[in-house]
């Protein structure tokens, strides 16, 4: 079984976590012109690489990140959001 | 079966990236209808070591958006005379499908897309469940109580065929031709230069060497945001991994084609008697094609509620491959900002049964410089538009 770390809850089957997508920061959708808005909507980084992402563990609804190599799934490191915006993480 | 090439020429006129399916039936229609020879496909393994291979080769047109009902009904209609074409036994074989509903909703779109289809002259009806029982009578009908079948959408051209044979054939018809295929033949870069109008395609890297190309088509499934990247594009294609597996050889009990999108099942039994089963996506990113015991539990799960008798059946083998899925489930064709770059892509967990039409409006693609009529809806520049298809007939099973 492959097993998640939810930063409130520990480790857990990976079944009990929802995926939700690599962090991303929204452009200013006042600014924005259709193009750019479109690559934030539609356009992904699908490059095999070590990312940030939003995972949730469904049963108690603790959303957090993830950063997770999406060549081998191997999770680095799980920690709230606050925490991991803490250190200084750019948002891609 | 092909001509063995120790070297790679300095140029072609066209370099084909990928041989599977897609890209070697690319090379097939481009030598035969447009009289292009001068062809190299270039495959970083084996012949159809992609999702060529690893498919569990469902083929239907029974789709809901008119671009894809059209689009695969052409597909059907080319698959039907390929093994005279090759001279090679494709093991096509005509079963029906039918994709169960449970729900009342379910059965509803399943009146819908009967409707859509028969439109368009394609055989699909809404059964009830007495046929399904009939056609059938193997399943437990009421699923274990807790999610009975109510009816299903049949479609009698659904059908299965060997997908090997699929690669090999366009393969060697491609080579009789004159095209060369390059196995173990890895792209690594892609070198671009401006000629007045933008960016084009100037050169291709290998690992075994630089070929100068000014038309590049590229049919790498899974592999292709790393071949756009090369090039400099974007795209909302993502990759997630989907996975299948097959039992040990029975007694042939099963003629149709079976698909549950509630009970994520679908399963379909070979010449050989093994039986082929598949369920949905992988729910995250992924770039590898590991298999997981959580995916053949859940599987072998859901197929004995539909088929409890199965029990004492043992799985033989599983595998995955990767998909490239696209928001809309349609896939991504035709031409792309970069001059004498052209994409088949975005086929995700469905391409199979596309292989045929889309050799062939490729070809005319590449050839002419044009998109073919055909995958107009399917464009790469259709996101920036907002202009998605839409297209939720292949949607919630993976195939
Ligand atoms: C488990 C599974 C079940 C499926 N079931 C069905 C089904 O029932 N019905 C259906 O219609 N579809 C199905 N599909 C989808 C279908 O398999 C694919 O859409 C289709 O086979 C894609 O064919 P292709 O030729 O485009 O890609 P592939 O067969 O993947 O060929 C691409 C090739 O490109 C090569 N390549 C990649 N990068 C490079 C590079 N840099 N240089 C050189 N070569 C490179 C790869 O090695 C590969 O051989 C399924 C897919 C999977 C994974």
């Amino acid at each position: 079984m492959k097993l998640m770390t939810c930063p409130i809850n520990g480790p857990r089957v990976i079944s009990e976590f929802a995926y939700g997508g690599e962090v991303r920061s929204m452009p200013d959708p006042e600014k924005a012109d259709d193009a750019a808005w479109a690559d934030y909507v539609f356009n992904h980084n699908s490059l095999p690489a070590v990312k940030a992402e939003w995972w949730c563990h469904t049963p108690s609804g603790v959303w957090f990140i993830a950063e997770r190599d999406t060549a081998t799934d191997t999770i680095l490191r799980t920690s709230l959001y606050a925490i991991w915006r803490g250190q200084g993480q750019a948002v891609s | 079966m092909f001509a063995r090439h120790d070297r790679l020429k300095s140029s072609y006129d066209i370099v084909i990236i990928g041989g599977g399916g897609h890209g070697l039936a690319a090379a097939y229609y481009l030598a035969r209808d447009h009289g292009i020879r001068d062809i190299a496909v270039l495959e970083k393994s084996y012949l159809g070591s992609g999702n060529t291979g690893r498919n569990t080769t469902i083929i239907r047109s029974n789709y809901l958006t008119p671009e894809g009902v059209q689009f695969y009904d052409e597909s059907l209609r080319l698959w039907r005379d390929l093994s005279q074409d090759f001279d090679l036994n494709l093991f096509y074989s005509t079963r029906g499908h039918f994709t169960l509903a449970h729900t009342d909703a379910a059965m509803r779109t399943m009146r819908w897309r009967a409707e859509v289809n028969k439109h368009y002259g394609i055989a699909s009806e809404a059964v009830d469940s007495q046929a399904v029982r009939e056609a059938m009578p193997m399943m437990d009908i009421t699923c274990g109580g807790h999610a009975p079948v109510l009816g299903a959408l049949y479609h009698a051209p659904g059908a299965i065929a060997r997908h090997d044979a699929v690669a090999w054939g366009y393969g060697r018809g491609a080579d009789r031709r004159g095209a060369e295929i390059h196995q173990h033949t890895e792209v690594v870069a892609i070198e671009l230069e401006d000629r007045g109008s933008g960016p084009c395609v100037a050169a291709v890297i290998t690992n075994r060497g630089r070929i100068a190309t000014r038309k590049v088509l590229c049919a790498v499934a899974g592999h292709t945001p790393r071949l756009l990247a090369m090039v400099g594009l974007r795209s909302p294609i993502y990759v997630h991994p989907l996975q299948a597996m097959v039992s040990e050889p029975i007694k042939p009990w099963l003629d149709p084609i079976v698909v549950s999108a509630s009970l994520h099942v679908y399963v379909s039994q070979s010449a050989r008697g093994e039986l082929v089963m598949g369920a949905s996506l992988d729910p995250y990113e992924l770039h590898s094609s590991r298999s997981t015991l959580d995916f053949a539990e859940s599987l072998a799960g859901h197929m004995l509620e539909l088929f409890p008798f199965l029990s004492d059946v043992k799985v033989n083998r599983q595998w995955a491959g990767m998909a490239d899925m696209t928001p809309d489930f349609a896939p991504i064709m035709g031409l792309t900002p970069v001059g004498g770059f052209y994409v088949d892509s975005g086929w995700g967990t469905w391409g199979f049964k596309a292989t045929p039409v889309c050799g062939k409006t490729m070809s005319h693609t590449v050839a002419s410089n044009e998109a073919h009529p055909l995958i107009r809806g399917f464009s790469f520049d259709r996101f920036a538009r907002y202009a998605l298809t839409g297209e939720k007939g292949a949607a919630s099973v993976g195939h």
